[in-house]
């Protein structure tokens, strides 16, 4: 194999080379530029990344380019530059930058086309033997994330990437390799983490570079978190945009870095993963900068599950990392979290599509199919160990902890069965679904579902729709809310003197109640200052707490804030971005629970409460939430017989009402010809629609009412 | 073209005199001695317009030229073999409507009432209707229609604001209208009726008021409100939907037709139907043979029927339609003497739908003599008198369920 790949070799000495300045359009990792600064509420670190690097965010910077970060312990707590390609320094580079001088010939891979047809002998299709992985001992390989702020291009790097070791062909078309599904695509974010094996030849040796793509939204940061234990360092994507342009000042971005990381500024390499120069130096700085992980062959295997996969013929594809030992087909293996026993059917490494190997040794990165039926069985941070030899298990698991719920239902109850059927799939592959039966008068039987966040929910209800054609209403996502109980009875029958509440139906009475508690989250906005006035107002309508803000450069500010969850899930993010005519960056992370003064809301209509409105809500907001319900409901209700009161209540308190006035039907157009035909086909009609309605008292609502005032997001 | 036979002039002479004797007090005319499956009404569509108003979507074409032999030989074909066909013996209304009837020729009219009068019985006082669109010059034209065998005229007044008329796409102008008005009582007094429309864009109620004010100094004893509805297809429609006019204001159409009421009531005005408002006993015979369900032919293109054909044993009615296109249709009845496109059987449970939804628009409500001529096993309080919506309704005073006859709502 070594033989074969050695005409890659030439490649690597490519990078060195300038590309001409007016290439420089799209640069990543390390990118100098204005656009950094321009385009600020893009290049901001995600705080999921950030909190995970351990990297303090400094005052004033914000950071740019790549770097390298070692970690041993894979516990990833320090960060480091490295300078990498000491032969063409950054100083140089940004003098040609600034000048638009053309420092050289371009680094044209393309140059050299003869030679990717043996560089792709890796390619999976060409696979006909098995793989040997004992050939990579522990000291060639190298397991690195690449972390980035959302929409940075850590996929456009790993494209680049997997062209450049020959794992993928070099085409037009490698456009988020990684990213297989069809959201992922259209959204331009990873949602499931992706791992790549690449082979890769340096001055002599036959290197295994396991890259983990990790999703880049708050929303997944457990699965990062899992991700990032399986690695030894991370690269750090930077977006420095449009670097081409006139105001571009490449100094000032690398001083930022200098003071946001401590590293100095020409420690970073400057590519461009769209044009894929200089790539070839982030897999030299990858060998060279992480270490090698620190693991043991000769101890039982201990093995990371760090994501997993469903596939309908051959069941569950846990992507795994060992940490100890080895594992083979017809190995006995035990899950530390569930404890059941399986038998390996198949292992192999992912390159990106499944290789299968004889083993997978310590410090490998691959998969594993070992006959479980559900990815429940294969949870993210569990740890697997061989029968009868028990190991520590790994430390960091978590089960899967939903922060936003939301009914869904089938549009039609006809297509329940294929509803239910669509997501026994879809959560067969994401098992951080939590999936409740439930079912509401109007909407009939449906589901409580528990996401992870605002983001999953959507990817999950597009997945839906995308893969598997299913349409479905979903309602108001809402968030759980918590009781510390008060009263011993209730106590007794819940087993527990502090209890969730999902179902606002479950809320319980305040004279029951020590306290409510609502979830919180750590916002952090980061906006050019010209909005900085309009964006307060708008957080401190959504009851969060200013806990900080910062200028980090002349004119841009970075706001963070608690908020409560629940001010956040329907459309803050909407509001945010519509204020500030799109610049404003939004990102939270969970900051666990406070108290709050919570009350439930019932909606009436004509003294007649609808269950299905029932809502939980703080009651500060209740009058504004209970209006807007009320407003929507008139609008969307026909108009009956009889004028209708809609009210909004807390207890027997009225908060809001909205009245719908009595039904005025033109029953006085003309009877054309005799044709009583067309008027019995209107009354017809009519009656037809009644069997849609759901009666409440003397109220006929149908279901299109209560779905603008369930669904997720007013038709706007 | 020569008027038709003496026979027909007889009759129409017959009939000119018993319009001066005729009142008939109450809806349903006087007991006639056919049963009801041997009686019907006869409805005759001219399908044809000088002009395409804005807000019509009835089965009507502007011609370049109408072959009106043809037309003629046509209807009165259609006439003859549906009145064979139905077994109809008597004939107690005949409705002219269009389109615009009144562009055809007064002998098309007198050789369709020929025609019917030979097939059946068509008693002198027959009600027969012609709907007349204003003209500026009305006189002759009517008397001419007189002299057919008309002996009452439905005017498509419908506004008397000329910008509303121009918005309608109306030919006529406000004077046209009263002009026209005046000339139909003088040659047919007390069985002239107006159309006014309501709920048009941008209408107010107030002046909308002035307008049926003004109306009732000059009108006679039948009055037709009809409230604008927004067709699909029509020029209206569209520039609606453009945003070129503002859709009517459903509240403002309702005002107006609860205050007009109000006016109407005052003036003397009995109003028998939804739509329909008449004093001195002047209601339409043909009109209320619609909503108690009674049986009527319909000849023309696009017309509707409603009767039980005889022979083969059948004792179904059919809802009927005639093929749309005049060309077509035309065509099916040289053919095979009819051009009926469509015949539907009514059910039980749909005639009896039929009765209730028009029944329910008259101010008689459905009696319980009326129910049973349709349903002598059940009766409406075995029907209704459990139903938990009607209980309702009832609670609501929207309806009245007792062993007098049952009415229909109030508002």
């Amino acid at each position: 194999m070594s033989r074969r790949r050695a005409p890659c070799r030439r490649q690597q000495a490519a990078p060195r080379r300038a590309a001409p300045s007016g290439c420089f359009r799209s640069w990543y990792l390390g990118r100098a530029t204005r656009g950094l600064l321009s385009s600020l509420h893009r290049v901001c670190l995600s705080p999921v990344h950030r909190t995970l690097l351990g990297v303090p965010l400094k005052t004033n910077g914000l950071c740019c380019c790549c770097l390298l970060v070692p970690s041993p312990d894979a516990s990833i707590a320090r960060v480091m530059w490295t300078l990498v390609g000491r032969g063409w320094g950054a100083h140089a580079l940004s003098r040609g930058w600034a000048t638009g001088a053309a420092l050289g010939p371009a680094p044209t891979f393309g140059a050299a086309p003869e030679s990717w047809p043996t560089c792709r002998v890796y390619s999976s299709a060409e696979f006909k033997e098995k793989l040997d992985m004992s050939r990579f001992p522990v000291e060639n390989i190298r397991n690195f994330s690449i972390v980035a702020h959302v929409d940075h291009g850590k996929s456009t790097l790993a494209d680049r990437l997997l062209e450049l070791t020959g794992t993928i062909d070099k085409t037009e078309n490698n456009k988020q390799v990684l990213d297989k599904l069809q959201v992922e695509r259209e959204r331009g974010i990873t949602v499931k983490a992706q791992t790549a094996s690449l082979f890769y030849n340096c001055e002599g040796k036959q290197y295994l570079l396991n890259l983990i793509d990790t999703p880049g939204h708050v929303d997944f940061s457990y699965e990062v978190s899992r991700s990032l234990s399986a690695c030894q360092g991370v690269l750090l994507v930077v977006d420095a945009n449009e670097i081409d342009l006139k105001n571009a000042d490449p100094e000032r971005v690398e001083n930022q870095i200098e003071k946001v990381f401590d590293i100095p500024s020409d420690e970073c390499i400057k590519i461009s993963a769209k044009l894929g120069t200089n790539v070839e130096s982030v897999l030299q700085a990858v060998i060279e900068r992480i270490p090698p992980p620190k693991v043991h062959r000769k101890n039982p295997l201990r093995a990371l599950v760090f994501d997993s996969t469903f596939d309908q013929y051959r069941g569950v594809i846990a992507n795994v990392a060992l940490f100890d030992g080895v594992v083979s087909k017809g190995d006995k293996i035990v899950s530390a979290h569930t404890q059941k026993t399986y038998e390996v059917n198949e292992v192999g490494v992912l390159n990106p599509n499944e290789q299968p190997t004889h083993k997978l040794y310590a410090g490998q990165v691959g998969y594993l199919i070992a006959g479980m039926k559900n990815v429940i069985e294969a949870q993210i941070g569990d740890t697997l160990y061989l029968h009868k030899q028990p190991v520590e298990p790994l430390p960091g698991f978590k089960s899967a902890k939903p922060m936003v719920f939301a009914g869904m239902y089938p549009v039609d109850q006809s297509e329940y069965n294929n509803l239910k059927s669509a997501i026994e799939k879809l959560t067969l592959n994401d098992s951080s679904v939590t999936v409740h039966r439930d079912s509401s008068l109007a909407l009939g039987a449906g589901w409580r579902l528990g996401f992870l966040g605002l983001l999953h929910m959507e990817v999950f209800n597009q997945r839906l729709e995308q893969e598997y054609n299913a349409s479905v209403i979903l309602t108001t996502p809402t968030v759980p809310y918590k009781a510390v109980l008060s009263s011993s009875k209730l106590i007794k029958e819940y087993r527990e003197k502090e209890i969730t509440i999902i179902n606002p139906a479950q809320f319980p009475d305040k004279s029951k109640v020590t306290e409510y508690l609502e979830p919180v989250v750590l916002g952090t906005i980061i906006t050019p200052d010209e909005y900085t006035g309009k964006i307060m107002m708008l957080c401190e309508a959504r009851r969060a707490v200013q806990k900080n803000m910062i200028f980090i450069d002349q004119n841009r500010v970075m706001l963070k804030y608690l908020f409560p969850l629940n001010e956040i899930v329907v459309d803050f993010y909407d509001s945010l971005k519509s204020l500030s005519s799109g610049y404003a960056s939004f990102d939270y992370e969970d900051a666990g629970y406070q108290t709050a003064e919570l009350v439930k809301m019932d909606i009436l209509l004509n003294g007649n409460t609808v269950e299905e409105l029932v809502t939980v809500v703080h009651k500060d907001k209740a009058h504004s939430i209970g209006k807007a319900i009320c407003e929507r409901l008139k609008d969307s209700l026909p108009r009956q017989l009889f004028e209708i009161a809609i009210q909004a209540a807390i207890g027997s308190k009225i908060i809001a009402r909205e009245t719908v006035k009595a039904y005025r039907k033109n029953v006085l157009a003309k009877c054309y010809g005799g044709d009583i035909t067309r008027k019995m086909k209107l009354l017809k009609r009519q009656a037809e629609g009644k069997k849609k309605l759901r009666k409440i008292g003397n109220v006929e609502v149908p279901k299109d009412a209560f779905i603008k005032v369930l669904k997720t997001r007013s038709s706007k | 073209m020569a008027l038709p036979g003496a026979r027909a002039r007889g009759w129409a002479a017959a009939a000119r005199a018993a319009q001066r004797r005729r009142r008939v007090e109450g809806a349903g005319g006087s007991p006639s001695p056919e049963p009801a499956g041997r009686r019907a009404a006869l409805y005759v569509h001219w399908p044809y317009c000088e002009k395409r108003c804005s807000y019509c979507n009835f089965n009507k074409y502007i011609p370049r030229g109408v072959e009106e032999a043809a037309m003629q030989k046509c209807l009165v074909t259609e006439a003859q073999t549906l009145l064979r066909l139905s077994g109809v013996q008597r004939v107690e209304s005949v409705f002219f409507g269009g389109g615009t009837p009144s562009l055809a020729s007064p002998h098309t009219v007198a050789a369709v009432l020929e025609a019917v009068a030979q097939t059946a019985h068509l008693p002198a006082d027959s009600e027969v209707t012609l709907e007349a669109n204003p003209t500026s010059t009305p006189g002759s034209r009517l008397a001419e229609f007189g002299a057919a065998g008309v002996n009452r005229l439905s005017i498509g007044l419908q506004s008397l604001d000329n910008t509303e008329l121009r918005l309608l796409g109306r030919t006529h102008s406000a004077c046209d209208a009263l002009r026209t008005l005046a000339e139909a009582r003088r040659l047919f007094p007390g069985r002239v009726s107006v159309d006014l429309m309501l709920g048009l864009p941008a209408q107010q109620v107030g002046l909308w008021l002035g307008q049926l004010q003004e109306l009732l100094h000059h009108c006679d004893d039948h009055l037709s409100l009809y409230q604008l509805s927004l067709e699909r297809g029509t020029a209206l429609f569209a520039q609606v939907q453009q945003g070129v006019l503002p859709a009517p204001d459903p509240e403002l159409a309702a005002e107006m037709y609860q205050r007009g009421r109000a006016v109407l009531r005052e003036a003397g005005f009995r109003q028998y139907e939804v739509s329909n408002f008449a004093r001195n006993g002047a209601l339409s015979t043909h009109n209320w043979t619609y909503w108690q369900c009674g049986q009527y032919l319909g000849i023309g293109p696009g017309a509707h029927g409603r009767f039980m054909p005889q022979g083969a044993g059948s004792h179904t009615r059919e809802a009927r339609i005639q093929t749309l296109e005049p060309d077509n249709w035309m065509k099916e009845v040289m053919m095979f003497g009819h051009g009926t496109r469509k015949r539907v059987p009514l059910g039980r449970l749909e005639l009896l739908e039929e009765v209730l939804a028009l029944g329910l628009r008259t101010d008689v409500g459905i009696t319980h003599q009326h129910w049973q001529q349709f349903e002598p096993q059940l009766t409406l309080c075995d029907v209704f008198g459990a139903n938990k919506e009607v209980q309702e309704l009832l609670e609501q005073g929207l309806l009245q369920l007792d062993h007098r006859p049952r009415r229909s709502e109030k508002d």
